[in-house]
């Protein structure tokens, strides 16, 4: 396959497809977990993890699969998958293990692992479809990143808290005054939906102004999911 | 999600009318069985390889919060193996039981890890970790697990607690029932000793009153625990 292809791919997942601001899939991790930077962003990390392997082993094994059992046989596997991966950060990644706690196993329930497996790595070779899962991945990421960033500084005026778990030497860094008061409502779930939000219109304005630039073609690959 | 597929329900399709619906049926489940046995091994043994560091982790991090109450090198036994294991216990507000760890050195006792639970936070049981001294002193207390707001209550866990300098679950540290009677271990808006941080009197009245209950079971039944 061609290095342009796999680009293509790529950029479909972080961008024209994005899951959090286009396919608005997987939003239940996306609002809970991004109450700061780094637990959103470690959490995204490990989406991309399980959405690549478990992209690239659906792909692999797309011919073996009865079509009428897929759906089962996808989870079967993506839970396995999401186990190892959840075992093996209990075993050498402890600290982390114990910030992000039930959310790696709630990868499994996440829709959008599922949704790429069956629009895609179930129709595609394995390289195709691990590039999309790990596109989709980074352009969750990207989500998280942007969503916990604004509303750990909004909430309580720092950056990167807790990252200390990740990195024992360094430190979170005071964003606003050290007497910023903290507002709540940006690190409880209203808060979550409003910054949501805000990233989608910010999106769809950008789309939009691109559009009337120059008409857009239409996109090469499945249309969005519900 | 796109539920038809063309390309490979069509040749099924074809092969399906030459199968009987049972023959059909018969090797789905087989495949369904096969994948499910492949997967479950796969799970099973990454299980078996990770049982090891897990264990070894799970302990280093009991180990790691219980110093960061009790000096590591006030005691000088192995404490993660000197441990007690105590059935259901209302004075701690264990319902279904805790452990308590006893430090010793040269044979003495250093002190008792308790665990403990109070179970009226703002939102759900906060579930502490308190040591108290062979000298009925208050060595420290730590939140593990707690559902407080993010914020608002949830100071009670240093590691949220914005004033770095002096968290407020330091209080504790040092006080005895010999120099504080039992009536003043409240938060000060009952009548107490205790400092709490406007907007949240909740949750630190939860773990004050826990704490109190904690020491005063220490002081009652601390010979019979070191046994």
């Amino acid at each position: 396959m061609a290095t342009h292809d796999l680009k293509d791919i790529f950029w479909n997942g972080v961008w024209r497809q994005n899951t959090g601001l286009a396919q608005l899939l997987g939003l239940c991790p996306i609002l809970a977990v991004s109450t700061n930077l780094v637990n959103g962003v470690s959490l995204g990390i490990a989406t991309i993890v399980v959405m690549a392997m478990s992209n690239a082993v659906v792909s692999a094994l797309r011919n073996l699969i009865p079509y009428e059992i897929r759906i089962p046989v996808f989870i079967l596997i993506i839970a396995a998958l999401v186990t190892v991966l959840d075992l093996a950060f209990n075993a050498y990644l402890h600290e982390l293990y114990l910030v992000l706690g039930i959310f790696v196993p709630l990868i499994v329930t996440n829709c959008i692992v599922l949704a790429r497996v069956e629009a895609y790595a179930a129709k595609n070779p394995p390289l195709a479809s691990a590039v999309d899962g790990i596109g989709m991945g980074v352009g969750l990421v990207l989500v998280l990143t942007i969503l916990g960033g604004v509303r750990e500084i909004i909430g309580s005026g720092t950056l990167f808290s807790g990252i200390e778990m990740l990195f024992p030497s360094a430190h979170a860094i005071q964003i606003l005054p050290a007497n910023y008061p903290g507002f709540l409502f940006a690190i409880l779930p209203p808060g979550a939906f409003i910054a949501l939000a805000c990233l989608i219109a910010a999106r769809n304005w950008f789309e939009a102004r691109k559009a009337t630039a120059k008409p857009v073609e239409a996109a090469g690959c499945a249309p969005a999911a519900h | 999600m796109q539920e038809d597929n063309p390309n490979s329900s069509a040749p099924e399709a074809a092969s399906a009318k030459q199968e009987s619906v049972l023959g059909l049926s018969a090797s789905t489940a087989a495949v369904m069985l096969a994948f499910t046995l492949v997967f479950t091994g796969l799970m099973a043994g990454t299980y078996e390889a990770t049982r090891e560091p897990i264990a070894r982790s799970a302990a280093a991090e009991q180990l790691r919060l219980i110093n960061e109450v009790l000096p590591p090198a006030s005691y000088d036994n192995t404490l993660l193996n000197d441990v007690r294991t105590l059935g259901a216990t209302p004075e701690l507000g264990l319902p279904k039981g805790g452990r308590i760890w006893r430090a010793r050195k040269n044979g003495q006792p250093v002190a008792l890890v308790f665990e403990a639970i109070a179970p009226d936070g703002y939102a759900g049981a906060i579930k502490l970790v308190i040591a108290v001294g062979a000298d009925g002193r208050v060595g420290g207390v730590r939140v593990t697990d707690h559902h407080e707001t993010p914020g608002l209550g949830d100071y009670i866990d240093p590691k949220k607690d914005k004033n770095k300098a002096s968290p407020w679950v330091e209080q504790f540290v040092g006080k005895t029932l010999a120099t504080l009677p039992l009536e003043r271990w409240k938060v000060k808006k009952d009548g107490g000793e205790f400092n709490y941080r406007t907007g949240a009197t909740i949750s630190p009245r939860a773990v004050t009153n826990a704490v109190a209950r904690a020491v005063q079971y220490a002081s009652t039944q601390r010979d019979a625990l070191y046994q």
